[in-house]
């Protein structure tokens, strides 16, 4: 197990480094550049300022530059946020993105899971078809349309909880970017957890325990272990698109995370900021992705080490 | 022996139903599918037909109607026309005496100290409500004109945006952007995933093992990330949105291809036909292409709709399509930013756009059920 | 269990008694009766099969018996154990009886099993529910129940997962689990179809054995007559969804009363080959085959493991004979026909007529596949599902006859469905409008448009029903007759072999065995594997010899 897990975490070591390599040289080969202001500056000040930076370097000791302050965990600094680096900035903005990803992703785990056993069980009824009709609308609407909706109705409409921002963290301003940032994931668990548990149901194992006259809440456990396999293998992909929707729903809600670092740092050409947010991020969903498949691996005894 | 003979078995039909056929008729068995599917039609037809019928040009401007709700009436409404009309007389600086309309016509009294110019009538029809205005009467000299004309109406049957065009002709003209986008997309997606999982999956061996590898490194790419950067970087070109898209979306279909090729090539018909000598042309035209088509169109009809998605999310970031194309995308962040003065901006392109992945989405699975081999 | 105890009925009475029960199923299609009323009695202590090919309603009636028809199926009539109804309880009520009283082990014993739990947690489980016992007595008795079932090493099996079992031993593990709590009856559903057959004698000598020990009865689900035979103290036979017959098993057999048994009877394959002209010319000659597999592991194929499937073994066989050769699955039987043909990297040599076939590439292969045929077991998987039954029995013809007009290749698709006896009209349907029987009669087809020398058949009855079964091997030997054919038998049903074969061999671990003429190996085989085969195949040494 010991092995298996440090063999893994070795492979996401090439995989990091191609996305450093291929954010570097998309970046840098992009027309345009950090300075290109609607006032050209001075040829002098630019000048000045591309040395500061080391962009007068050639670009291949640029990179070689840039990979290894990486090792050392320096992600150099912003080039449109004066007086900050990189690293000061996500580690101002990261709070915020993990406090939404993790309560979203513990939402939309819980309640799709206990959505779709229930509507498992209940297959083909009224209930059954109400909760995948409501998980239909949940994949079908993307989080753009579902925030500014729920902004309306509960922010607008009904007064009842804040439009916006983070306010410190209290409940009443995460409920909504949460719910908006679940709610899609949430619809794609609840099908998956409702078509898994059927056909685990069906299985020829869960026969046997009714041959052998074993109580429903047996039959229940045994059939949502297997069906649970299909839901941990999606969590990589899952946590993925929280990432991508916690940039959106971040700029709906106003909410400082690094999701907006992003996009502002992409359009202002702020290379090391874009840099830094890929990085993070990918090293983010590569971790991730080994830790589903460690969850996965105790799960089902049938994988092997090796 | 009950094997041979065969006019007990399915009555004495000579033409067989085929494989397709059946599923074809499971799938107008399935309610959901076929509504979707004429649904489907009517919004494709009223995008890529609507913008011929519609009275408003989807990029023309009315300064009069910025912003009007959505409304069967017509506008212009009958009490807001004299202050209307004040307005344009004073930028043209003459004075207003009666005004009177009365259905689609008005008739209005101009004065000013000073002999007024006929062509006055120039600043009444530079107004969007009226037109054709012409002087009937001349009198004091000049100082006092009277000028009839029509009243144009316009209907704003879902009302008009923050500049003042008419939202629905805009929906149309957005949504031929965003079909188009999920349609060529979904095309690019699927020539390099089908031609890539085909060659790994036929192949075999190690040439698969290194394919699919590559494949699961880009898999692990945030990949969203990169086509926000490819289209940052490279302009919000029509084209690129669509390459870019097509290009991350690929890997699923490679996946999906590859899983199934390497399926059927373990098929006994497959070897079958090795042991007719049949070569790999023959086998890959007549065995390995028509049983991959089912899972593939199921596929790309559920692309579709993520393709859709995944535009309209990179355009909600103010990274689509640009004006004076739009896309659902586009016009739903519009209506985003101004949902507090004018919720319907986010309504109904919201009500078009989930139409049509729902629509998307139950034809997908109508297919899905339909070509299910489990319930043959 | 006191059988003459007034509460729970008399000495005569059945301790499972169905009577007039119907089983349907809502489908697509509409409403499918499945079982059609039957009765059926079962004394304590006897063992009853019921006996029918597929689709015969037998394994549905006692599904409906434990309550495990489908979501779709619906059950009528009165099921009574000792006395009380037992059909149409809700589950919590059944749970009485199943697992209790009444205990069931299916065909599947691969998946029969859930895999994420332990053996012995599976099995301490029944016995926490319905004796009441603590989980540590629960697994001392499981690891009792394993060794009851003659699992070495019971203590370390209980920590063992599903996967880490074989076939044999996971079906052990469920008749442990079927056994715990001491049922009056176990049913039994075709329990040793999916094993091999030295496993599977294993397997029925071991529910033997149990019976005798403790008691029960046994309900026996079964196509296989030679088990019916052997084992049961009164038969049933059904077809499509009614009993036929039934009766002591001794009386059934010796004087079937109804044509249905009487054909099941028959069915079984008779009859021997008719010798090979002495001075027929030799067709193919096969010398130390030799097939290895690579199991890869990783990218680069490091840590390479090699499986040698078929070590060192020689064939040959002349024009219009028959080389039988049997073995259990993974004997290497289905690599050897392959090997022959060149359709898997092999070494050694083969010589077909007076060429060797080793140097040829699948280019210079090509032209001689029309003389070298194969016909594959499953008449599912071998014809491509989205092409009409003619396109598939006149692909070959798109290769070897290349100038043949459509309506040439059409007229040839109907002589040869005439030749394998089928409407030559329903060329222009697809497989699945066939049954398995048809299905294969096309594969067969399929081969002979093309008037091969030599044909290779990988198991192409063991898909099949006993009576279907019949058809395919009569049409076989007919055409051999009619053309002369060479044929390489491969199957692991002795039965068949020994009705078509000349010559047999008997296959090992990849390794030939024990080779000899039908005679020879059915009647004084020398080696003790090949004695266990025949033992195994409980082949009725009396049958009749039919002319064919």
């Amino acid at each position: 197990m010991l092995g298996y897990t440090l063999r893994r975490l070795a492979s996401a070591v090439p995989t990091l480094f191609i996305i450093v390599t291929v954010a570097f040289f998309l970046v840098r080969f992009a027309p345009g550049g950090p300075f290109d202001l609607e006032q050209p500056l001075a040829p002098q000040v630019l000048d000045n300022l591309r040395r500061t930076y080391n962009l007068d370097q050639p670009l291949h000791l640029q990179y070689l530059d840039y990979l290894a302050k990486l090792v050392r965990g320096d992600l150099g600094p912003s080039y449109t946020a004066l007086d900050f680096t990189v690293g000061e900035m996500l580690r101002r903005g990261l709070p915020y993105s993990i406090a939404l990803g993790a309560s979203a992703l513990t939402l939309a785990l819980v309640l799709g899971v206990v959505a779709g056993v229930f509507a498992a069980l209940r297959q083909n009824s009224t209930k059954d078809y109400a909760v995948m009709a409501v998980a239909t609308v949940g994949v079908t609407v993307p989080n753009f349309v579902v925030g500014p909706v729920l902004q309306l109705v509960f922010g607008l409409m009904l007064g009842l909880l804040p439009l916006g921002g983070w306010g410190g963290g209290d409940l009443a301003h995460r409920v909504l970017p949460t719910i908006a940032l679940a709610l899609p994931q949430m619809a794609v668990i609840a099908r998956l957890t409702r078509s898994s548990m059927i056909e685990a149901l069906r299985a020829d194992h869960i026969r046997t325990l009714r041959a052998n006259g074993l109580p429903g809440r047996a039959i229940i456990a045994h059939a949502l272990r297997g069906a649970l396999l299909p839901v941990v293998s999606y969590l990589g992909p899952a946590a993925a698109a929280l990432v991508t929707g916690s940039v959106v729903i971040e700029k709906i809600f106003a909410i400082p995370g690094v999701g907006s670092y992003f996009v502002e740092g992409a359009l202002n050409r702020d290379y090391t900021l874009v840099m830094g947010t890929v990085v993070m991020l990918a090293s983010f969903v590569v971790l991730f992705n080994l830790i589903v498949d460690l969850l996965y691996a105790a799960l089902d005894p049938r994988v092997r080490y090796d | 022996m009950t094997d041979a003979s065969l006019t007990s078995q399915g009555g004495t039909a000579a033409r067989g139903r085929s494989l397709s056929t059946l599923a074809l008729q499971r799938l107008k068995r399935n309610r959901a599918a076929v509504a979707s599917l004429i649904g489907l039609a009517l919004i494709a037809i009223f995008c890529f037909l609507g913008p011929f019928l519609s009275s408003h040009p989807n990029d023309r401007v009315y300064q009069s109607y910025v912003a009007v709700p959505p409304s069967l009436e017509p506008y212009p409404a009958a009490a807001t026309l004299e202050r209307t009309m004040q307005r344009a007389l004073e930028r043209a600086r003459v004075d207003m005496g009666d005004f009177s309309a009365s259905g689609t016509t008005f008739r209005v009294t101009l004065t000013s100290p000073r002999p007024i110019d006929p062509r006055v009538t120039r600043y009444i029809d530079r107004v969007d409500e009226f037109d054709d205005a012409r002087v009937v009467e001349t009198l004091e000299e000049g100082r006092r004109l009277v000028v009839e004309g029509t009243v144009q109406r316009q209907w704003f049957l879902m009302g008009t945006d923050m500049s003042g065009r008419d939202l629905m002709t805009r929906i149309m003209v957005g949504g031929r952007i965003s079909l188009i986008v999920g349609l060529l997309a979904t095309l690019v997606s699927l020539l390099i995933g089908v031609a890539w999982g085909a060659i790994a999956g036929y192949a075999g061996g190690r040439i698969d093992n290194v394919m699919m590898r590559f494949v699961d490194v880009l898999y692990s790419l945030p990949f969203v990330f990169f086509v926000i950067l490819l289209v940052v970087y490279f302009g919000r070109n029509f084209v690129l949105i669509f390459v870019a898209i097509g290009a991350v979306e690929w890997l699923d279909m490679a996946r999906i291809v590859r899983g199934q090729t390497l399926a059927l090539k373990r098929r006994e018909f497959v070897e079958a036909a090795q042991a007719l000598g049949v070569g790999t042309g023959g086998i890959l035209r007549r065995h390995i292409v028509p049983n991959l088509l089912g899972p593939v169109v199921v596929f790309m009809t559920l692309m579709v709709p993520k393709i859709i998605l995944l535009e309209s999310f990179l355009s909600f970031l103010g990274l689509g399509v640009q004006a004076p194309l739009t896309s659902w995308g586009v016009l739903i962040s519009e209506g985003a930013n101004n949902i507090q003065s004018a919720p319907y901006l986010i309504v109904f392109p919201s009500i078009f756009f989930v139409s049509t992945l729902f629509a998307l989405n139950f034809i997908g699975d109508g297919l899905r059920d339909a070509l299910d081999p489990r319930d043959r | 269990m006191p059988r003459d105890n007034p509460v729970h009925g008399t000495m005569t009475d059945p301790i499972l008694a169905i009577r007039g029960l119907e089983v349907r199923f809502r489908t697509s299609d509409g409403e499918l009766a499945a079982v059609k009323g039957i009765d059926l009695d079962v004394d304590a202590g006897e063992t009853v099969a019921i006996v029918g090919e597929s689709g015969s309603g037998k394994s549905q009636t006692m599904m409906s018996v434990m309550g495990l028809l489908a979501a779709n199926g619906e059950a009528r009539g009165s099921v009574k154990y000792r006395g009380q109804e037992i059909l149409g309880l809700p589950s919590r009520a059944l749970n009485r009886y199943r697992g209790r009283k009444l205990s069931m082990i299916f065909q599947e014993p691969m998946t029969s099993l859930d895999p994420l739990y332990r053996i012995g947690d599976q099995l301490a489980e029944p016995l926490m529910v319905h004796g009441g016992l603590g989980r540590k007595a629960a697994l001392k008795r499981a690891e009792e129940l394993l060794d009851l079932v003659r699992i070495p090493d019971p203590a370390r099996r209980l920590k063992s997962f599903p996967h880490e079992l074989s076939g044999g031993q996971r079906q052990r593990v469920m008749i442990a689990m079927a056994l715990a709590n001491s049922p009056d009856v176990l049913i039994a559903d075709e329990p040793t179809t999916a094993l091999d057959v030295t496993v599977q004698a294993r397997i029925l000598e071991l529910l033997g054995d149990l019976q005798k020990r403790l008691g029960m009865a046994i309900v026996f689900i079964t196509h296989d007559l030679g088990i019916v035979r052997r084992f049961a103290d009164r038969t049933y036979v059904m077809k499509s969804g009614e009993v036929v017959e039934h009766g002591p098993t001794e009386g059934l057999f010796a004087a079937p009363k109804h044509a249905y048994t009487r054909m099941l009877i028959e069915a079984e394959p008779s009859g021997r080959k008719e010798p090979v002209p002495t001075g027929s010319p030799m067709v193919l000659e096969a010398k130390n085959i030799n097939v290895s597999f690579h199991l890869r592991q990783g990218l680069f194929g490091r840590s390479a493991h090699e499986i040698r499937a078929v070590a060192g073994v020689d064939l040959a066989i002349r024009r219009g004979e028959t080389v039988g050769v049997v073995g259990e699955s993974g004997s290497g039987k289905s690599t050897l026909g392959r090997a022959v043909l060149r359709l898997l990297p092999a070494s050694g040599l083969v010589r077909y007529e007076d060429r060797n076939l080793m140097p040829l590439d699948r280019k210079a292969m090509r032209p001689l596949r029309k003389e070298l045929q194969l016909v594959f077991q499953d008449p599912f998987g071998s014809l491509s599902p989205r092409m009409t039954a003619g396109e598939i029995v006149t692909e070959g013809l798109l290769v070897h006859e290349p100038g043949l007009t459509r309506g040439e290749r059409d007229r040839r698709a109907a002589q040869a469905f005439e030749e394998v006896r089928l409407d030559p009209l329903s060329r222009h349907r697809f497989p699945h409008e066939f049954s398995g029987g048809q299905r294969q009669r096309i594969a067969i087809a399929r081969a002979m448009i093309l008037k091969p020398k030599l044909v290779v058949l990988d198991e192409p009855t063991s898909a099949l029903d006993r009576s279907v079964q019949k058809g395919i091997v009569e049409l076989l030997r007919d055409l051999q007759q009619k053309h002369g054919l060479a044929y390489v038998f491969i199957s692991h049903d002795l039965a068949v072999v020994r009705a078509l074969s000349d010559e047999i061999m008997v296959m090992k671990a990849g390794k030939v065995v024990e080779r000899g003429s039908v005679a020879a190996i059915f009647e004084h085989p020398r080696e003790a594997y090949t004695r266990e085969l025949m033992a195994a195949a409980f082949l009725d040494r009396r049958e009749q010899i039919t002319s064919c």
